[in-house]
């Protein structure tokens, strides 16, 4: 089995074509005084729900339109729920 | 000595008490490991292990059975030297034959960059006494006549760091080796007892939840793997690990042509040959999280291809199986284990793909630490608080063909 997806401009493409961009992460923002940065960054860059379930996530389309997506995916099964 | 040849690794069946001095989650390697050389090294033998399915089921009985400690971090190969030299001494200290076999360790470099690395972690080895040497292509040739030195004409071989006691072991005789003679100290091993709460006393972890019932202890180890942020989230702790899925193969059963490991990280393979003859092929993990264990064929193909590439008589050859483990992984590809800011609880994880060659020494640190409240040397620089700290061990060169 090879993972489909269904990009929102090109219609069905095996997932080879996409790069995989994760759970969906906030902006940074400059810390706050008195907030250790070190502390913030490590949250906003590192920490991640890792659901074993339905899953908020990225993809880029880098053999296609070349845009990113935002779809649903189950990690327990490999079956996208949405499109971009 | 039992093992292999008699297959006497059946475990005493025992019934579930309702407390233990310390319950180890997951009957992995390094759960076993830890309850193993809690019993033996600082007498705590009322330890369980709970297993939700059966023991080696997850990354230890899925791994490609690797042993080495080429490393490039001055933290981490020590480490790996530690848990390396425990590997050599294990089918006697367990009683149970591990079928280890040193075969001379690859690791190639098909560009001058990845030659100037690897001539590096060479000299990084030799520093603590790990025995590694740079070979040109020539030499490499010699110990390896099998290779197409051009790489089916795309990636000339330049040269490799040579790591001379790499080899390979019976994973699964680890698994059973460990559960066996933890069983013989006392240490109960239970399977398919899954953990589905832990039991929390003002911040502190005091047991877990099964559907048996809640069982009390002084200490809880989480040895989960691929699973493990479904313990964490249990007791509201964060932890940087997503899960990304594994897969390898094997062909059928050649004539024992390989009797070396080699590795490739511009090809994102390696290959050797088991005991039974079949070639085995392992990658990269796959780009996106999942924890579903169903294996590609795009998996197969492009890898398949690039095994070609290494070494041309696999063309002949048939895939006989292939399979997928799912592997927690931390941002700089070294592992997670120490104490946890919840009293009581303590991890063992972060073991991607590089963990199943760490489980003596990380059953043995995290048994010190869970025994004497202390953090051993070894691990002090794997804790949590390193991500925070902008310490991370980066080891993302060495921990697989990424």
């Amino acid at each position: 089995m090879t993972l489909k997806l269904t990009c929102p401009n090109c219609g069905p493409r095996y997932t080879t074509e996409f790069w995989f961009g994760g759970e969906p992460v906030p902006r940074a923002t400059p810390a706050a005084p008195g907030v250790d940065a070190l502390r913030a960054d490590f949250e906003r860059v590192w920490l991640r729900t890792n659901v074993a379930g339905v899953q908020s996530e990225r993809w880029f389309h880098h053999a296609g339109c070349r845009r990113w997506l935002v779809t649903e995916r189950d990690t327990r099964t490999n079956v996208f729920h949405g499109h971009g | 000595m039992p093992g292999l040849l008699s297959r006497d690794v059946h475990l005493p069946e025992r019934t579930l008490a309702s407390h233990y001095d310390v319950i180890v989650i997951g009957g992995g390697g390094h759960g076993l490991a830890t309850a193993y050389y809690l019993a033996k090294d600082h007498g705590v033998r009322n330890v369980a292990v709970l297993e939700r399915s059966y023991i080696g089921s997850g990354g230890t009985g899925r791994n490609t059975t690797v042993l080495r400690a080429n490393y490039k971090t001055p933290e981490t190969i020590k480490f790996y030297k530690a848990s390396f030299d425990l590997y050599r001494t294990l089918s006697a200290e367990l009683d149970y034959h591990t079928l280890r076999s040193e075969r001379g360790l690859l690791w190639m470099a098909h560009s001058e960059a990845q030659a100037n690395s690897q001539r590096e972690r060479a000299l990084q080895n030799q520093v603590y006494d790990v025995d590694t040497v740079y070979l040109n292509a020539a030499e490499v040739h010699e110990v390896c006549p099998q290779l197409d030195m051009s790489c089916g004409g795309r990636r000339p071989i330049w040269g490799a760091a040579y790591h001379l006691p790499g080899g390979i072991i019976r994973h699964d005789a680890v698994v059973w080796g460990y559960a066996t003679a933890a069983s013989r100290l006392g240490v109960q091993v239970h399977q398919g007892v899954p953990v589905t709460g832990m039991v929390m006393e003002k911040g502190r972890c005091t047991g877990v939840r099964t559907p048996s019932g809640v069982i009390s202890a002084g200490a809880v180890v989480s040895a989960v793997g691929g699973y493990v942020t479904q313990i964490t989230d249990m007791v509201g702790l964060k932890i940087p690990i997503i899960t990304h899925p594994l897969q390898a193969f094997v062909t059928q059963s050649y004539q024992p042509v390989l009797d070396r490991v080699v590795a490739s990280a511009d090809l994102h393979i390696y290959v050797s040959q088991s005991a039974r003859g079949e070639m085995l092929v392992g990658a990269e993990i796959d780009p996106y999280t999942s924890y579903s264990t169903r294996s590609t064929f795009t998996f197969a193909a492009s890898t398949a291809a690039r095994a070609i590439d290494l070494f041309p008589f696999m063309a002949k050859l048939r895939l006989l199986r292939q399979w997928t483990g799912i592997c927690d992984m931390t941002p700089d590809y070294s592992p997670l284990l120490g104490p946890t800011p919840i009293d009581g609880f303590y991890l063992s994880t972060g073991w991607g793909t590089w963990g199943f060659k760490a489980i003596p020494i990380g059953g043995k640190a995290m048994a010190e630490l869970v025994a004497t409240k202390r953090v051993p040397e070894i691990i002090a620089p794997l804790g949590l608080d390193r991500f925070a700290l902008d310490r991370c061990v980066s080891e993302r060169a060495s921990a697989g063909t990424h």
